[in-house]
């Protein structure tokens, strides 16, 4: 049977791991390699490494980072931020990630989806969005969550898939940092929708948000940060607590 | 020597860096001789099976890997490729194994991405594999079982997670991203 993923993620600031609460603040939780092994030893599933100011900054750094964690570890892994062109998508496929994450970019130029399903293949296309609830309506946020868009997430999700996406990575603003639990009902909507997996991403703080959203949703993972890099839920524990809730989990 | 079979495919390195992280030196090569003389051969695959077999005949590689005479191991898009004919394209395939590739029928997502388990295995390079164990997946197609079918897995439909014929070998799963569990099939392939 397929098992649901938990996805630990890894955001890297100067080839260093951070976490922002809300988008905001950021606290520093360590080397991103020993964290990235560490995460594999404990079964994490499949890692993201999200380069949050790789807008601004030299991208050659994140290139040997990847190089680095593709030589050290045995799962897939996905590396995002800041990627806005194809060759961009290029040297990070070179360097050994199996998937990229396009976000912002991709809703500039919608078109980068088609190329790099293209050109690498759906498996390696992740989009991610961040989604906002107002005004009654969910919407597409885009530069890390500080630029609203028209876009609808609901018309998004379905061009995205259109495009090729192989994967979408659907974090609600709204709930992100929060440890409230997922967005249960935009991850619902979108995973009902679209026939691409759905990774749920934004609100864990407890192991039942995990339960949760895996049978509420047809979400394919969860993904969470602050929890793994702090230590507040290792993943064994969440996964042996998911098994006895008969949610299929991969136990090492 | 373990020769990774070079082609227009896209992450080829991480089979080479997990070979590394056994012990083993590998060369990413397409030369013939060097992939007719290696002890063991490996044909990784990422990509789409009409232009990749489109490249493989154009650069004569589909005769060379017909022509390997010590074990080789194709992975996912590599196994697809050794089966008579793929849906994907409508393409000729190389033949090696008989059975048909077809796409998932989407009653469920797909492609079928993520970690699963065998409902059944048997042979050698699933020495000290248990079948509830999980490898990880990445495909939208699928070969049937059939009598070259080594190991099974089920998602909407059974198909071959690992397929076997004389000298070559095969897995639909991605062992070189399916952790310790990975580790210890690609082990086994290189003992046999």
């Amino acid at each position: 049977m397929l098992k649901k993923r938990i996805i630990p993620c890894l955001d890297i600031r100067d080839g260093r791991t951070v976490k922002g609460i809300n988008f905001v603040d950021i606290r520093d939780a360590g080397d991103p390699i020993e964290l990235a092994k560490s995460y594999v030893e404990q079964g994490a599933d499949e890692l993201v490494f999200l380069d949050i100011t790789a807008t601004v900054e030299n991208r050659k750094t994140l290139v040997e980072l990847v190089k680095k964690i593709a030589r050290e570890i045995n799962i897939p892994f996905t590396v995002g931020g800041g990627i806005n062109s194809i060759e961009d998508v290029s040297r990070i496929i070179t360097a050994g990630a199996d998937k990229v994450s396009v976000n912002s970019a991709a809703v500039k130029n919608p078109q980068l989806i088609a190329e790099i399903a293209g050109q690498f293949g759906s498996q390696c296309a992740v989009v991610a969005i961040d989604t906002k609830f107002e005004n009654g309506e969910w919407m597409v946020y885009v530069h890390g969550g500080r630029t609203p868009t028209p876009l609808k997430t609901m018309d998004w999700v379905k061009q995205v898939e259109a495009l090729g996406a192989g994967e979408i990575l659907l974090t609600s603003m709204n709930h992100d940092g929060t440890k409230g639990g997922f967005a249960i009902d935009i991850t619902n909507r979108v995973s009902q929708t679209v026939n691409i997996p759905v990774i749920a991403s934004g609100g864990a703080g407890q192991m039942v948000h995990f339960k949760e959203v895996f049978e509420n949703t047809e979400a394919s993972g969860g993904l969470a940060a602050s929890i793994f890099h702090f230590g507040e839920i290792p993943i064994p524990t969440l996964k042996n607590y998911l098994q006895k809730e008969k949610i299929p989990v991969r136990c090492k | 020597m373990i020769a990774i079979i070079k082609y227009n495919a896209g992450n080829i390195s991480s089979v080479q860096n997990a070979l590394e992280r056994l012990g083993y030196q590998s060369i990413l090569t397409d030369d013939p001789e060097q992939i007719l003389s290696a002890e063991k051969v490996i044909f990784p695959g990422v990509g789409e099976a009409g232009s990749t077999m489109k490249y493989l005949r154009q650069t004569g590689l589909d005769e060379v890997i017909r022509s390997i005479k010590n074990p080789m191991l194709g992975i996912c898009l590599g196994l697809q490729l050794m089966c008579q004919h793929s849906e994907e394209g409508d393409t000729q395939c190389l033949g090696i194994f008989d059975e048909e590739v077809r796409k998932f029928t989407a009653t469920k997502k797909v492609p079928h991405m993520g970690w699963n388990s065998f409902t059944q295995i048997e042979g050698p390079l699933f020495e000290g594999i248990q079948p509830e164990q999980d490898m990880y997946y990445v495909h939208s197609y699928f070969a049937e079982v059939g009598k070259d079918t080594i190991g099974t897995c089920e998602y909407i439909h059974p198909f071959s997670a690992a397929m076997h014929k004389d000298n070559f070998y095969a897995t639909q799963f991605h062992p070189e991203k399916s952790a310790d569990v990975g580790e210890q099939l690609l082990r086994n392939f290189l003992n046999l």
